[in-house]
């Protein structure tokens, strides 16, 4: 029996409660293309947004690797259970292993390269670690796009055939896809949230705030930091397998740098202090892709691109922490209780430790 | 003595320091030319076989190496000058250097008249490149600092949502540009198709260099002309005139420097002008010697981030000093990767890339010439 009145977490509750029931109940709601195209890519990019989310909130670290994460998965899925044969098929190694064995071994090994790469940036903080991960996007993307054996220029497609036999098949049944992606997404979140209340995730938060402290405490620094960048690398290696089979295909294109910073604008419209926050500004962002990419904008022209870098920039400037931060003043201004998260995890306080120092 | 955990930190070091070592033994003695009979060859079969071997190749390369590096120096030097003084990270400075390699290319259709992809060199006078790269220069210096005095100069110090400003300026300019441009010469406006500057004619011969009948490029040569007398000038700016102390005192205390009445905020936006003007430069010489198309931009970022990141961000000599090995890994990774098959093994050179970069964050997580915190 909770003495205290919350009403701002029983609204919250409710709503998540609410949401949770109607993604259950999705396909019976809502119609074919939104379900299959809009809420099964939302819950998809939402677990990208949400690794990098977590990385941002809880450990100072804002990722652009994520993306490039993703589409290591991808290719080393599509790499190791594709035959070989008509189209894309070909492209690639073409191993055609066990969909199991390439399922848990695209997830392994994408975990293992994501601790190499977080071992490189663990002593990088702030802007460094943005450039860092930045560069690791595109060389990935330039990887992929030169190295021939596994894929080059054109893409890898098919994938989407060799799916697990725990799982079935997936082609031409897209409301098992979209219950997949739903019941990772949902795993996911709950695993983030459980993360971040263990001794593990209490020492990184404690390492976000004050490596130098925490440092001088006995913890070390660098192994947290490359650890919870293990973690968030292993979320995405989901959501890279989860986007190969929604998308059947591969290519270097899906994850240029337009890619990655699409994947970013998801998680800062959702807000980079929340872990919900992933699935909003997913859902935020490709309802926009999807109803105003055709249209032209007067005297500039351009593509849908000026326009989300548009939104993006009023984004930042309004509430750099998106449409959950807008949320939280909300509350704040109704005289709720303060915000869910500590003010260090903010965007507009996020900076290299170096410079917080007077 | 090694005391306890001390392997812990030295094991990443020297596996890298041997790392190195080895890639530089490779070069010089280690790789083979290939079979006669063209077949390939096994892991130390490489194209030109080791420096002693042709000696020759390794100081074209060599030479290559140092020549791109000028290119790398200009236009890393202007990333790293915005962000030594200001702490801003420009995520767009590869958008203003695709937006200055068309413009620069604009401009010199215009003045020759010749129009269409190519011009001959004979056709170009150097006053014919000189101005384009002017143009381009002055226009995006203005982009440069109306992007600085609208969206940068309110928030000051919050690192992340700068970045994050400029990655949406980023996006917008890139976008805009492949939408306008290129203009001239092709059959339909927009569409960011390659197209190339045109290095004045006095450029387009070969040098004896008297050594082993080598002849060389005078164009690559200008190129690191070029990047060296970049070099020079921001040393004598910064560290010779009135502006340049200003600078350095903003770098080191921008309250105090205010406080003393000096204008802070004009420096800033001179220094965020002189930044995407070495962008529009870089751009000029790049696409004179390659070409510009889109899909440059993330190039461009991509190779001014490795290039501060190796070097040290904000240090004119880590700027230097991250050009000349980051160029050199690419040069001679492209060179000197074994040939075993069809496949392999330059297509991998990237991965160098990011070798070069942990093995320095190993030793120096600041980079080279990088201050620490």
């Amino acid at each position: 029996m909770r003495l205290r009145s919350d009403p701002r977490g029983t609204v919250e509750r409710a709503i998540g409660l609410v949401v949770l029931v109607a993604l259950a109940v999705g396909p019976a709601i809502f119609n074919d293309y939104w379900v299959n195209t809009i809420l099964t890519q939302m819950l998809i990019f939402g677990i990208a947004a949400a690794s990098l989310i977590f990385l941002s909130a809880y450990g100072a670290m804002t990722s652009l690797a994520q993306t490039a994460l993703m589409g290591i998965s991808a290719y080393l899925l599509g790499n190791m259970v594709t035959q070989g044969g008509a189209g894309g098929e070909s492209k690639g190694l073409t191993l055609g292993w066990d969909p199991t064995l390439g399922l848990v071994l695209a997830v392994v090994l994408t975990t293992a390269i994501g601790v190499a790469f977080g071992a490189v940036a663990a002593r990088s903080f702030g802007i460094y670690f943005l450039m860092l991960t930045l560069t690791y996007g595109v060389i990935a993307n330039y990887f992929f796009g030169q190295v021939t054996q596994f894929g080059g220029f054109s893409p890898i497609a098919g994938v989407d055939r060799y799916t697990p036999g725990f799982i079935g098949k997936i082609v031409g049944h897209p409301d098992k896809l979209y219950y997949i992606a739903f019941g990772v997404a949902l795993a996911v979140y709950l695993a983030i949230r459980y993360l971040i209340r263990t001794p593990f995730g209490l020492s990184l938060q404690g390492v976000r705030d004050d490596p130098v402290r925490m440092s001088s405490l006995g913890y070390n620094v660098p192994l947290h930091r490359a650890l919870a960048f293990g973690f968030a690398s292993f979320v995405a290696a989901l959501s890279g397998v989860l986007f190969v089979w929604w998308q059947g295909q591969i290519a270097p294109g899906n994850i240029g740098l337009a890619s990655t910073i699409e994947l970013l604008v998801m998680a800062v419209i959702g807000g980079l202090t929340r872990i919900e926050g992933a699935w909003v500004g997913a859902f935020a962002f490709i309802v926009i892709n999807n109803y105003v990419r055709d249209v032209e904008l007067p005297l500039v022209g351009g593509s849908f691109n000026t326009i989300i870098g548009l939104i993006f920039l009023v984004i930042v400037i309004v509430s750099p922490d998106g449409l959950m931060g807008i949320w939280d003043r909300l509350w704040r201004s109704l005289g709720g209780r303060g915000g869910g998260t500590p003010d260090s995890a903010s965007v507009t306080r996020q900076a290299a430790p170096e410079a917080s120092i007077p | 003595m090694l005391r306890n955990g001390d392997f812990r930190h030295l094991a990443p070091r020297l596996v890298a320091a041997a790392l190195v070592l080895f890639a530089i033994l490779y070069v010089l003695v280690i790789s083979n030319p290939p079979p006669a009979d063209g077949s390939f060859g096994d892991w130390r079969t490489t194209t030109y076989g080791s420096a002693f071997d042709d000696p020759g190749s390794f100081l074209l390369i060599l030479l290559d190496a140092v020549t791109f590096a000028g290119l790398l120096f200009i236009v890393a030097s202007g990333f790293s000058l915005i962000f030594g003084l200001m702490r801003v990270v420009n995520m767009a400075h590869g958008s203003f250097y695709l937006l200055a390699g068309y413009i620069a290319y604009e401009v010199q259709q215009k003045m020759t008249g010749v129009g269409g992809f190519a011009i001959a060199g004979t056709d170009v006078s150097t006053w014919e490149w000189v101005l384009p790269v002017l143009v381009a220069a002055a226009i995006v210096s203005v982009v440069g600092v109306v992007v600085q005095q609208t969206l940068l100069r309110w928030n000051q110090g919050q690192d992340l949502r700068q970045a994050l400003l400029t990655i949406a300026v980023s996006v917008i300019v890139a976008d805009q540009v492949i939408a306008h441009f290129p203009r001239s010469g092709t059959v339909q406006i927009g569409g960011g198709q390659a197209v190339s500057l045109t290095w004045p004619g006095w450029t387009e011969r070969r040098i004896d260099l008297q050594v082993w009948n080598i002849e060389y490029s005078l164009a690559r040569l200008v190129m690191l002309a070029l990047g060296v007398s970049v070099g020079i000038g921001l040393w004598a700016w910064l560290y010779r005139t009135r502006t340049g102390k200003v600078i350095r005192a903003g770098v080191d205390d921008p309250q105090m420097t205010s406080a003393l009445g000096l204008n802070i905020q004009k420096t800033f936006a001179i220094a965020f002008a002189i930044g995407a003007a070495l962008a529009a430069l870089g751009a000029a010489v790049g696409s004179s010697q390659g070409n510009i198309a889109s899909g440059q931009d993330a190039q461009w970022l991509l190779n001014a981030l490795v290039v501060v990141i190796v070097g040290g961000m904000g240090s004119l000599l880590g700027a230097a000093a991250g050009a000349l090995l980051y160029a050199i890994v690419l040069t001679f990774s492209a060179a000197y990767l074994p040939i075993t098959s069809d496949n392999c093994c330059s297509q991998y050179s990237i991965v160098l890339t990011f070798v070069l970069i942990a093995i320095v964050l190993a030793f120096r997580p600041q980079g080279i010439f990088g201050r620490a915190g």
